[in-house]
This record gives structure tokens, C-alpha cells and sequence, in this order.
């Protein structure tokens, strides 16, 4: 300890005075994402849909400027998460906390949030029990099984009666399943076999050959958007299995729209079940997709984590609107719930006893239009819920 | 069952192109270089840019990526790697990992952290029937790359080179003393290494994906190859690949519950069979 009593004690007069004036006026959200490491795309999506928004409300929210405190996890980093959360609670005074890409990223934040009583509004994390684990987490995005029993029920329109399921081998693909093979099942249809493949898989070749030995009506899979899906497709085209007459249906992490363009042609005429495309023509969206472009170019294309994160923004302005700008735990949580409005991926709002999202689950089919691949949205499940939560 | 077989020693074939790089550099160099994937994923790389970018064909992209790849090897080979040929292994390790992450950094920085947009030419896609069984064209295309490439090293290790590379790897001081200059040597197959890995690379694209964090997805593999293969030879880092090839394919269509985890039991009971490899280096068994 060198510091001399008069350095101290300036330090000291600056972080007051500094508190003092941000307790004033800055609204301080802290931003938990993944801002390096392969899912380095993650943050740039979550950074542009708060940035859209921000600037769409000439930078406030509730009437405040906002001070956004972002932090890189690199990844699923439960502990890191942990830490950062307690970090920004404590040392940053954030009184907001968002974010979370990863499921066990927020799984870890939700436990601080419920000691701190700081509200958390998820902008990805997909995991069911995600807002069971703290009554002060609010979720934005969606579930793996809100998006999967859809398209369970859509096949069973469709007649399908007999499909395949394959997933990933991690919890979201269990999840997947899960409430794949209830809707499935609970509509009348039979699931005639199940494959989990391992996260590392360099090669489809043997799954793929497996199925179509087993000669399904209809395949239904899961994997995380990224290298998994393209992988899968081209085993899929290459078998021809569609000549074999073979349908196949998916998640829309398959056709993921920041992947889509590397995944190329073999996604073409895929049907896949998702809350958001890019595609979707409602004004509010081209509005979105426009303003996106101007300000980030066409290298990236805005997918479902700069929407949410977009509409995570609006449900913070919205609650503190309402809480005529209290920004304590409980204030905040009780005025979020019931929050209903017009997203970009079309009307949202945030269920008022579990507090997470029930929205419009669309069906969509892969097309070029315009040179492009793009996710066509042709049929929709209005009001879809969380069916984990539905059968409690 | 001939389908599975099939699938399983073109799978093989591919391990044992993005491998046999590692053999050379770290069996015949006796240098421990992890970073092989990194020449892997910039050949990789290389025919991505050839190909989206200046529409260049595909042989002309697989050239590019060997020619990429041994250059970027040449150049570290003589800034870095010479310095640590007589070093410890753990040095060696360190070195080697250490330009994964700046080969990761690099390519993140250049080319975005996701993934890259690759298509196989019209001719490899598909299927063509032989013998009544339905076999892809991209898969006999690498069984056949595989081949080409196992002949032409075996060939060359026969030549008055290969003999060179032998002697200079067993005793630099009495090769040297017999005129060979070893440096050059080891430059030049360094670089043949390399460019291996690159074209190895390049040529795993229709299966795999590209991104950057390649070289550390797929480490595993080219290390069980090489282990598994005996490091230094050709032949048995080619017989190890097709056996990891076989018992992976078989093991996820006949028993997929267990399948992805098989390679690893078939791993561990070769090393304890043949702790030095299926086919030894001369000397070691």
C-alpha cells in the first residue's frame, strides 16, 4: 500500500462524484455473451440487435441514456458466467443484467440473480428450465421444444405417420426429442427409431446409411446451428434419400441464417420449424432487416440472436416504462410479466406466470430467391408455449 | 454391409491424407508438431479463396492448397521450427500449440469466426453404382486420392532423397559429414509435409466443415492415425487410418448407442498390442 492519504482520498472524491452522476441519469445494463472463440458471432448478433434499438430510441431507454457493460464468456463457461455476473453486480452496479447465448451460462447467472434479486432477460439460452431456476429471469428468445412439438404436430397434418428422429447428443437434443416424440406420439404417429450422434462427427456416412436401410416415411433432426447440420445434408443428398423418398424435417438451427450461405444448395427445400427468419415479411421486419444492413453491411446477416436481443431491449424499456423508471428486482420482474408486442419475428409476448416468451412458431421451407437461400415461411402455430412447462 | 466397408475405408482414406503430413514432420523430423492441423485448415483455406473468389477449378484449388501450405511451412521451418529440432519434446509441444492459437487468431481475424462456404464440383456429387452397390463419387474420388498419394511417397522414400532423409533423421553429424546438407533437407521436407497436410485439407472439405477452430477439432484424429499407425512410415499410419475408418463407420451403423466411442477402445487396445505402432520405425521395436 504506497498510495499517498491525498491520492487516496482523490480516488476516492472521483468514484463518488462518478456514481453519483450515473446514478442520475445512466441506466446500467450489463451484456453477458460470447465475443470470442468459434462462437464469436454470437456477441456480434447480440451487439447488433442492442445497437439497432438504441439507436432507434435515440440511445435511451425509459427516458435514461443507457451504459452497456459488455463481457466475453468465449463460449459455454458456466464459471466464468458466474463470475462475471457477480462482478457486474457488484463492482460495475449494473442493475440489469443480459445476454446469455449458452444454457449453462445462464443456468450459473440465474443462481446470482436470485441472491442479488437483479433482473436477468435472457436474449438466447433455449433450455427449458432456464426461468424455473429464479423467479428474477425473464426469457426473450425461445425453447428447443417450443420450436420441435410444432413440427411434430405440422407432420401429423401433413399425414406423416411414421418419422425417424435423430439428434445431437447434448441436452438440447434430448430436449428436442423429447418433445418431439410426445407430440408426435400423443397426435397419433409412431417414432420408428432414434439416433444420438456424438458432438465431434466428421462423418455422417454410417447414421445416414443406417436410416436408409430402415427405409422411415419421414426423418426429423436437431443439431446446433454451425458444422453439424451442413454435414448432415450433404450425406443426406449424396444417399439420395430424397430419391429413396425419404422426407426430411428439422429445427430451423439447420438453415440457421448466418450459416446459411455456407451451408449451400444441399439445404434447398428443407422444412424446418423456427420463430424467426430473416424472410419474414411483416413491415416491422423488412424495417429491421433494412436498418441492420445499412448499419452492419450484408456480410452478416441478422439471425434470431439479434432479434432477441433487439427485443430484449424493448422489453427492459417497456418494464421500466411501467415502473416509471424503478429499476429494483421485483418492480422490474412484475413488470414484465404480461409484456405484450410486435417483434420483428411477429407478435411476442412474455407469459405472465413462467415468464418466458410465447410467440409464433413458423414453418418454413428453404428457396433461392433472388440468388439468395432463404428460410420461406409458408405455415404457423400461433401462441406456441413452452410444452415443458405446459405439462406441469 | 459392402456399403458400410466402402464408407468406412473412404473415411479412412481421408484420415490417412490429413495424416501422413504428421508422419513425415513428426515421425521422420522427430519434431512433436501439433500444429499439422494448422497447415491443414490454411490449405483448407487456400482452395476456399481459389474457388469462391478467383473461380478457379478444383484441381487448380487442391494445387494451391499444397503450394500454400508447404510455403507457410518453409517459412516457419526457418524462422521458428529449425531453432528447436535438438529441443526438448516439451518444447516442442509448446512451440507447436502455441501457433494453433495464432494460426485460430489469424484466420478469425481474416476470415470471421464461422464458417466458410465450400461446394464440391459437379462431378464429385452424387453417386455412381458399381457392383449393385451405390457408392459416392466424392468418396471413391478420395479412396483414389489416398492411393495415388500412398504410391507416390512410398516411391519416393525409395529414392536417393529418401535415403537422405533417413540418414540425416538417424545422425545429422554423419550425414553432414558425407555431404548432405542436412538443413536443406530438412527444409524441403518439412515443407513436403506441410504441403501434405494442406492438400489433405483441401481435399477433406467435401465432409468437413472450415472454420477456424479446425486444427484443434481435429487433432485427435491425426494423432490416433499416426500413434495407432507407428510415426515415421507410410504404410502404417495408411493401414492404421483405414482400420480407424472401418471400426468407426461399422461401429456407428451397427452399434450407434456405442459407435462415436469405439475409436477410442480400438486406440487404446492397439497401443497396448504394438506400444510403438502397427508398423515400427526401424530401430524402435
Amino acid at each position: 500500500m504506497n498510495l499517498s492519504k491525498r491520492t487516496l482520498l482523490a480516488a476516492l472524491a472521483l468514484a463518488t462524484l462518478g456514481t453519483v452522476a450515473q446514478a442520475q441519469d445512466a441506466l446500467k445494463i450489463g451484456l453477458i455473451g460470447t465475443y470470442s472463440g468459434p462462437y464469436a458471432d454470437y456477441g456480434r448478433q447480440f451487439d447488433a440487435g442492442v445497437a439497432l434499438y438504441l439507436k432507434e430510441h435515440g440511445g435511451k431507454i425509459a427516458g435514461r441514456t443507457v451504459d452497456i457493460i459488455k463481457k466475453d464468456t468465449g463460449g459455454a463457461n458456466p464459471d466464468a458466467s458466474k463470475r462475471i455476473a457477480q462482478e457486474l453486480i457488484v463492482r460495475d452496479k449494473v442493475q440489469i443484467l443480459t445476454g446469455l447465448d449458452f444454457s449453462p451460462n445462464a443456468y450459473a447467472v440465474a443462481a446470482v440473480a436470485t441472491q442479488a434479486k437483479v433482473p436477468v432477460v435472457v436474449m438466447n439460452a433455449s433450455s427449458s428450465g432456464i426461468t424455473t431456476a429464479s423467479p428474477y429471469v425473464a426469457r426473450l428468445s425461445f425453447t428447443v421444444q417450443q420450436v420441435s412439438d410444432p413440427m411434430a404436430r405440422w407432420m401429423l397434418k401433413q399425414g406423416i405417420k411414421e418419422s425417424y428422429v435423430v439428434v445431437a447428443d447434448y441436452a438440447p437434443g434430448v430436449d428436442s426429442l423429447t418433445a418431439f416424440k410426445k407430440a408426435f406420439e400423443q397426435g397419433g404417429g409412431k417414432v420408428v427409431g432414434e439416433l444420438r450422434t456424438p458432438m465431434s462427427n466428421p462423418d455422417f456416412s454410417a447414421y445416414v446409411q443406417r436410416i436408409k436401410d430402415a427405409k422411415p416415411q419421414s426423418v426429423f433432426f436437431f443439431f446446433p446451428s454451425g458444422v453439424m447440420p451442413p454435414a448432415f445434408l450433404k450425406v443426406w443428398k449424396e444417399r439420395g434419400m430424397d430419391a429413396a423418398g425419404i422426407k426430411l424435417f428439422a429445427t430451423g438451427e439447420a438453415t440457421d441464417d448466418s450459416y446459411l450461405d455456407a451451408t449451400g444448395d444441399v439445404a434447398l427445400g428443407l422444412i424446418t420449424s423456427h420463430h424467426y427468419s430473416y424472410a419474414h415479411p411483416s413491415a416491422k421486419n423488412q424495417k429491421f432487416v433494412k436498418d441492420f444492413e445499412a448499419q452492419f453491411g450484408t456480410s452478416l446477416r441478422p439471425s434470431y440472436f439479434a432479434v432477441t436481443a433487439y427485443d430484449a431491449m424493448a422489453a427492459i424499456d417497456q418494464a421500466l416504462k411501467k415502473t416509471g423508471g424503478d429499476v429494483s428486482g421485483d418492480k422490474v420482474m412484475e413488470a414484465l410479466k404480461g409484456l405484450q408486442f410486435e417483434s420483428p419475428r411477429g407478435p411476442i409476448e412474455v407469459d405472465p406466470v413462467t415468464r418466458d416468451i410465447v410467440q409464433t412458431v413458423y414453418i418454413r421451407k428453404t428457396e433461392k430467391v433472388g440468388g439468395k437461400l432463404v428460410n420461406v415461411e409458408f405455415d404457423k402455430f400461433d401462441r406456441v408455449k413452452d410444452p415443458a412447462k405446459e405439462a406441469q | 454391409m459392402a456399403i458400410v466397408i466402402f464408407d468406412g475405408v473412404a473415411y479412412g482414406m481421408l484420415l490417412f491424407l490429413m495424416a501422413v503430413g504428421l508422419s513425415i514432420t513428426m515421425g521422420l523430423m522427430n519434431f512433436v508438431n501439433l500444429a499439422h492441423g494448422s497447415f491443414a485448415v490454411v490449405g483448407g483455406y487456400a482452395a476456399a479463396v481459389v474457388m469462391n473468389q478467383l473461380g478457379l477449378g478444383y484441381a487448380t484449388a487442391l494445387a494451391c492448397a499444397f503450394v500454400a501450405a508447404a510455403v507457410l511451412g518453409a517459412v516457419l521451418e526457418f524462422l521458428l521450427y529449425r531453432r528447436l529440432y535438438r529441443a526438448h519434446p516439451l518444447d516442442q509441444v509448446l512451440l507447436s500449440i502455441g501457433l494453433v492459437f495464432v494460426s485460430i487468431a489469424a484466420l478469425t481475424y481474416f476470415f470471421g469466426p464461422s464458417m466458410l462456404p465450400f461446394h464440391l464440383p459437379e462431378a464429385l456429387q452424387g453417386q455412381v453404382t458399381i457392383a449393385g452397390v451405390g457408392v459416392g463419387r466424392y468418396r471413391l474420388f478420395l479412396i483414389g486420392a489416398g492411393l495415388l498419394i500412398l504410391v507416390l511417397l512410398l516411391g519416393m522414400l525409395r529414392t536417393r532423397y529418401g535415403a537422405m532423409v533417413r540418414a540425416a533423421v538417424d545422425n545429422q553429424r554423419v550425414a553432414a559429414g558425407t555431404g548432405i546438407h542436412v538443413q536443406r533437407l530438412f527444409l524441403l521436407t518439412f515443407a513436403l509435409g506441410c504441403g501434405l497436410a494442406g492438400l489433405g485439407g483441401a481435399l477433406s472439405l467435401g465432409m468437413l466443415g472450415l472454420e477456424p477452430y479446425f486444427p484443434l477439432k481435429y487433432m485427435v484424429y491425426f494423432l490416433i492415425v499416426v500413434c495407432v499407425g507407428g510415426a515415421g512410415t507410410i504404410v502404417g499410419p495408411f493401414v492404421a487410418a483405414l482400420l480407424v475408418g472401418i471400426v468407426d463407420v461399422a461401429g456407428k451403423y451397427y452399434l450407434p448407442e456405442a459407435g462415436a466411442f469405439l475409436i477410442y477402445v480400438f486406440m487404446i487396445g492397439m497401443l497396448l498390442l504394438r506400444p510403438n505402432g502397427i508398423i515400427p520405425r526401424k530401430g524402435l521395436a
